[in-house]
């Protein structure tokens, strides 16, 4: 088990070097000069050509590369061209957004896929072949589509909930409950958005697990015996089904990532997406970098978690007797 | 086959595609033909659905911000939107299978560099990497097509790399090795033809997903660009105008999620018509 830890962590960085060796590339190759853009179309050749000695983009890449990565390895990773500000400050207030925006969602997605999903997998023809019906439809939903038909319906209809950022105008005037209070309706539509696309992924491979194990002989065997059938759901066939949905839910992280990048673009939540797409646009290359690492990170990190939670609902894998 | 179409789903999805291409390619017949007309701006801006302007031109879905009709401004979107899903369904399937096939045939350090390729890309997050080569260059159609394409390839290669492996085992290869078939000839005659099955299921899937994915580039302002209507940029150009006309939002969304339950249903559909083990198995065990 630990030496197949072991093995995927390595993994894990060869991908996260990989990934951000790969945009520094990218981002340099594109067209477009993040300084013509800063200093506008009044600037000479000689104040364009100053500004990019001082950011050190008129060195061959390679070296460019060399230098970023000793600052990046050292905590150093520059400043915004556009904004000036320090890279780290702006994704140190993105990551925080981003997690509980992912991570809320997920467990949420989860909790309610594998109620829906294993209703289904018992329940009659009519019930499952709506239930799927419902699943696959949620399931197909833009994030960016589903999010403004909610703000429609709940921002501008019923004016319950706000539809742009984390906090409203007067967060900083607001303590306590009252605080709170603003920040979760902030939170409520892209939850809502996140949730219902993940409900609808998580529900359809919970009922495939689920259908997959009860044509498994032990659970026949288990019927056989006279188990109560509550005794052999949770028991027998939810703790094998557990197997490929938490493999599943790991896989399911860049996904749900990329969703995110939608999301926040349309709720102008400020995650690491929105700071993404961001700089993408404006051809922010230090922040671009960064934020691409920092999400490379997060997934890497959730499929370690996953691998864990496999092993830890499956002995056959924690002994090492298992084909993990 | 035909277990296939005994499926109600399959036969309502392929109905729901039909019918969407058919208005796609029929375009000129079945709308006004002109996606970008504009009259009297003031005067036809934010009809309503089912108005009809002081020209006497009916109205089924409204008009937008600039008095276009929506609906004939949906046919010519589904245009861009399902050919642009397909091509870029069809150049990762194309790459898919080169790179699949390819590690499936020869061990050693090919499937190795190939194998470890497709897990590499496999672990990108595919809308960080669209984001970034999106921006590399003029954004267009036959870049979001190119950058799907780059992106999508992966589930398949996967796909055709374990099948492969496994016909290559077959009595019917070894007979074909034996007779003195190249090694290349075997792969592409005799292998590859039996491997595409489970491509096709892939490929139906994809495709909801690729039309989603140009949807959302073209949303973030990345992919297909306005004037020319996609889904995508319908919605994006909705978005503004979301509180005095919702329809110019709704109506390209719901065309969107129309054809992706299809695609997903009719994948769905295929995988079962393809796998009858999964067909077999109860409802709800005998108590």
């Amino acid at each position: 088990m630990l030496a197949h830890l072991g093995t995927r962590t390595l993994t894990g960085v060869v991908v996260v070097v990989g990934v951000v060796t790969l945009t520094f590339l990218l981002v340099r190759l594109a067209p477009g000069d993040p300084v013509e853009r800063l200093l506008g179309p009044t600037a000479t050749a000689a104040q364009l050509a100053a500004q990019r000695r001082a950011f050190g983009l008129d060195r061959p890449v390679a070296a460019q590369y060399a230098m970023w990565l000793g600052r990046f390895a050292r905590g150093d990773w520059g400043r915004s061209i556009a904004t000036g500000r320090p890279v780290r400050a702006l994704l140190g207030d993105a990551v925080p957004a981003t997690l509980a925006l992912v991570g809320t969602s997920l467990v949420l997605s989860y909790l309610l896929g594998l109620v829906v999903g294993a209703w289904q997998s018992r329940a009659g023809p009519r019930v499952d072949a709506t239930l799927s019906m419902i699943t696959v439809t949620l399931f197909a939903l833009p994030g960016f589509w589903l999010g403004l038909m909610l703000v429609m319906a709940f921002t501008y209809w019923a004016h319950w909930f706000p539809a742009f950022g984390a906090a409203g105008l007067d967060a900083d005037g607001l303590t306590g409950w009252s605080r709170l209070a603003d920040r979760l309706r902030h939170f409520a539509l892209p939850l809502t958005t996140l949730t219902l696309i993940g409900v609808g992924g998580a529900a359809r491979y919970v009922r495939g697990a689920m259908r997959d194990v009860l044509g498994q002989p032990f659970v026949r065997t288990a019927e056989a015996k006279g188990l109560s059938p509550f005794h052999v759901t949770r028991r027998h066939v939810a703790r094998n089904a557990l197997i490929p949905v938490v493999t599943m839910l790991g896989l399911s992280l860049p996904a749900l990532f990329s969703g995110a990048v939608f999301v926040e673009a349309v709720f102008g939540w400020p995650g690491v997406g929105r700071r993404l797409v961001e700089a993408v646009q404006a051809r922010d290359y230090p922040v671009v970098v960064a934020a691409t690492a920092v999400t490379a990170v997060l997934v890497v990190a959730g499929n370690l978690l996953t691998d864990l939670g496999v092993a830890w609902i499956d002995p056959r894998i924690r002994r090492g007797k298992g084909a993990a | 086959m035909r277990r296939l179409w005994r499926d109600r789903r399959a036969a309502c999805s392929v109905a729901v595609l039909a019918i969407v291409s058919g208005a796609a390619v029929a375009g000129p017949l079945v709308s006004t033909g002109r996606p970008a007309a504009q009259h009297d701006i003031v005067a036809t801006r934010f009809l309503r659905p089912l108005a009809t302007d002081d020209s006497g031109s009916f109205h089924a879905l409204g008009t937008d911000r600039f008095g276009r009709d929506v609906w004939t401004r949906l046919v010519y979107g589904a245009r861009v939107s399902l050919a642009v899903g397909a091509l870029a369904v069809l150049l990762s399937v194309l790459i898919g299978v080169l790179v699949g096939g390819a590690a499936g045939f020869w061990p050693g350090p090919v499937r190795t560099s190939l194998l470890a390729l497709t897990d590499f890309v496999l672990a990108l997050p595919r809308v960080v990497l669209l984001l970034l080569l999106a921006a590399m260059a003029r954004p267009s159609a036959t870049l979001v097509i190119v950058v799907l394409g780059l992106t999508g390839w992966m589930s398949v290669a996967r796909l055709v790399h374990g099948e492969v492996r496994s016909l290559a085992a077959r009595p019917f290869v070894e007979g074909a090795v034996a007779l003195g078939v190249s090694r290349r000839r075997v792969l592409v005659r005799h292998i590859l033809p039996n491997a595409l099955t489970p491509v096709i299921v892939s490929a139906a899937l994809g495709l909801g997903n690729a039309i989603t994915l140009e949807a959302g580039l073209s949303f973030l302002g990345l992919g297909v660009q306005p004037p020319t209507p996609s889904w995508g940029n319908m919605i994006a150009s909705g978005r503004d105008t979301l509180v005095n006309a919702p329809w110019v939002a709704a109506a390209p969304g719901v065309a969107l999620v129309l054809v992706v339950v299809a695609c997903t249903l009719l994948g769905d559909a295929l995988q079962d018509a393809l796998n009858p083990a999964t067909r077999y198995l109860p409802h709800r065990l005998p108590p």
